[in-house]
């Protein structure tokens, strides 16, 4: 039997090294083939449709409206990339996002807060992120036990430099809040102006409690007297965390000091974290306050009402801890040059 | 009753389209050159450079008469700087003018503000930063113009038609009219990814600049704009004679062009 070279596609069905072809392996062949063909002709296969459709005198069909099918044809489209949302939007700037973007949102906002938590834009949008429905039902809730929570949510205050008149807190007397917050407005150079608006909060009420949560923080700031560097940050989230149970802030008191010099990070665990701690767990639910009707009461009254008690100055601790390390360099610098002439 | 235009999926009066189109870019103008690499994913800087090298740019050696470039709606300069210094490179050409117009002051400064820092066309006597509005060209003589380029800019005009009538009265006899936009993808496949990646990208743009509405601006608006082969009809409408096209990227976008009779 003489042996002829066989090529071999498919199931090797003879242990013959000469076998090149196999006579039982169509399937293979015709399955390749087809899907070579369909693949060709949708990347490449311009001419080939084309003569098709010239031959179904659909091509130059003198009774086709183009322009119309045209126009159909974007209309479609654009409907098409219209509705890539998940809901329609249910207040002004909102963005509703499916689970998975959400989570893409959480990580990308994490990653970028963890390595850059100045820039405004990361924590806002961690925080959405982490505002979940649980958390913000619960913040609800407190509201609404509460006469005055329930009169915010009616009333639904914005907190604009307009609104509060900037200019009149100036005109207050010494010991108010709003001469207090004035003047802190002004030591740290912000306004009222400065929170983003909430997107990606699904529900409007939920959203609004969000955008109030917000608004608040510079108030908390101006209570405490906490000034807006990143220890004076960080204790004020631990007070939110704390008071009020926002995910986002008990993340970043958590996480934050991590990123601290030693020193900072002493003062924190020391001092000021365990005073946010026993302040948040202890005083009135902060969310509760209606500001803009406090801000003629004395600072002192308000803190009593309130259940506050002061914690130590952050910014003279700071300020004195300069003066010493500023002394000590003189010190050792006019020892060195005093060595040097002896 | 007012006349209303697009503006991407929504129809707006007439005269409101150039304030909003100036908002979406004036919010994206620092990020723009990171927008468009998200966009596109970066081959736009191919197609650019394509688009330069087929132009072939440049005042000839031997040749006594610099040639008078203008880029509208260019304001943050890569077609510009490209082509100056592509007509430098294979010509040794240092003489030609570039007119670098834009409507958006802001993209404008972005522009200006790169040459800057590239150390180059900077308070240059030969470059100009204009701000103008592609559509009237007030201050550009007519007439005066060897080249036009336009890059992923006409498809913004409120009136396209009325830009290509101001790019003939602006060219000289035989100058050429030079064009890269979006336009209509080809091939199935391609454009069914597309699809798939327009309808993501509003969202990224939301996470990572936190602008969903410039980007869902701008995907409606690369929908909205006519296929090659109407456009080449608009331009030879517009004056311009032997109209062609070329597509880049089986279709994503496309080249066009016209010269002046």
């Amino acid at each position: 039997m003489t042996r002829q070279p066989q090529l071999l596609l498919g199931k090797v069905r003879s242990l013959n090294p000469l076998t090149i072809v196999s006579t039982q392996s169509h399937r293979g062949f015709v399955t390749t083939a087809l899907i070579t063909a369909t693949l060709a002709d949708l990347l490449a296969g311009k001419q080939a449709t084309m003569a098709n459709s010239m031959e179904r005198g659909e091509l130059h069909n003198k009774t086709i409206d183009y322009k119309l099918e045209r126009e159909e044809r974007v209309q479609r489209r654009i409907n098409n990339l219209k509705d890539t949302r998940p809901m329609t939007p249910n207040y002004e700037g909102h963005i509703p996002l499916y689970t998975t973007e959400k989570v893409l949102l959480f990580a990308i906002s994490g990653i970028r807060s963890f390595f850059h938590p100045e820039n405004g834009l990361n924590i806002v949008q961690l925080g959405e992120a982490t505002a979940w429905p649980m958390f913000l039902e619960s913040l609800k809730r407190t509201m609404l036990s509460d006469p005055t929570g329930r009169r915010i949510l009616r009333d639904r205050p914005n907190v604009t430099t307009q609104q509060l008149e900037m200019d009149h807190l100036a005109e207050y007397p010494e010991g108010t809040f709003g001469y207090q917050f004035y003047k802190w407005c002004k030591r740290e150079n912000v306004s009222p102006d400065t929170r983003a608006p909430v997107s990606y909060i699904d529900d409007p009420l939920h959203a609004y409690i969000f955008k109030r949560y917000r608004q608040c923080h510079d108030f908390y700031h101006a209570l405490n007297d906490m000034p807006i560097v990143i220890e004076g940050e960080i204790t004020v989230k631990a007070l939110e965390a704390a008071n009020m149970g926002v995910p986002m802030a008990t993340l970043g008191a958590i996480l934050a000091p991590l990123r601290l010099k030693p020193i900072q990070r002493k003062r924190l665990y020391d001092m000021y974290l365990p005073w946010a701690a026993r302040t948040g767990f202890t005083c009135k639910p902060l969310i509760n306050v209606y500001w803009e009707e406090v801000l003629a009461m004395d600072c002192n009254e308000l803190r009593k009402e309130l259940g506050i008690t002061l914690p130590p100055d952050l910014r003279n601790m700071r300020t004195e801890r300069r003066e010493k390390i500023h002394r000590l360099n003189l010190k050792y610098k006019k020892l060195k040059e005093e060595s040097n002439f002896a | 009753m007012v006349s209303t235009t697009h503006f991407g999926s929504k129809i707006v009066p007439v005269d409101q389209k150039a304030k909003l189109v100036g908002h979406v870019f004036s919010s994206v103008a620092s990020k723009y050159d990171i927008m468009n690499d998200i966009m596109s994913l970066g081959i736009h800087r191919l197609w650019k450079d394509h688009f330069i090298n087929k132009l072939d740019p440049g005042m000839r050696p031997g040749s006594t008469e610099p040639m008078n470039f203008l880029d509208v709606a260019g304001g943050s300069g890569d077609i510009a700087f490209g082509i100056l210094d592509y007509a430098k490179a294979k010509f040794g050409d240092v003489k030609s003018t570039m007119d670098i117009v834009d409507i958006n002051p802001d993209m404008l400064k972005e522009g200006e503000r790169r040459a800057l820092d590239q150390g180059r066309y900077f308070e240059d006597p030969r470059v100009r930063f204009m701000v103008q509005d592609g559509e009237t060209l007030a201050d550009i003589e007519s007439n005066s113009k060897d080249v036009y380029t336009v890059s992923f800019g006409i498809r913004n005009f409120t009136n396209i038609p009325k830009g290509l009538e101001t790019a003939h009265r602006v060219l000289k006899p035989g100058g050429i009219f030079y064009c890269l936009e979006f336009s209509k993808i080809e091939n199935p496949l391609m454009d069914m990814a597309y699809q798939q990646w327009a309808k993501a990208l509003p969202v990224f743009g939301s996470i990572v600049a936190n602008d969903y509405n410039s980007y869902q601006y701008l995907v409606e608006s690369i929908e909205r704009f006519p296929d090659q082969e109407t456009f080449k009809k608009m331009i030879q409408d517009a004056g311009f004679q032997a109209a062609g096209y070329e597509s880049l990227s089986s279709g994503i976008c496309a080249i066009h062009w016209g010269i002046k009779a």
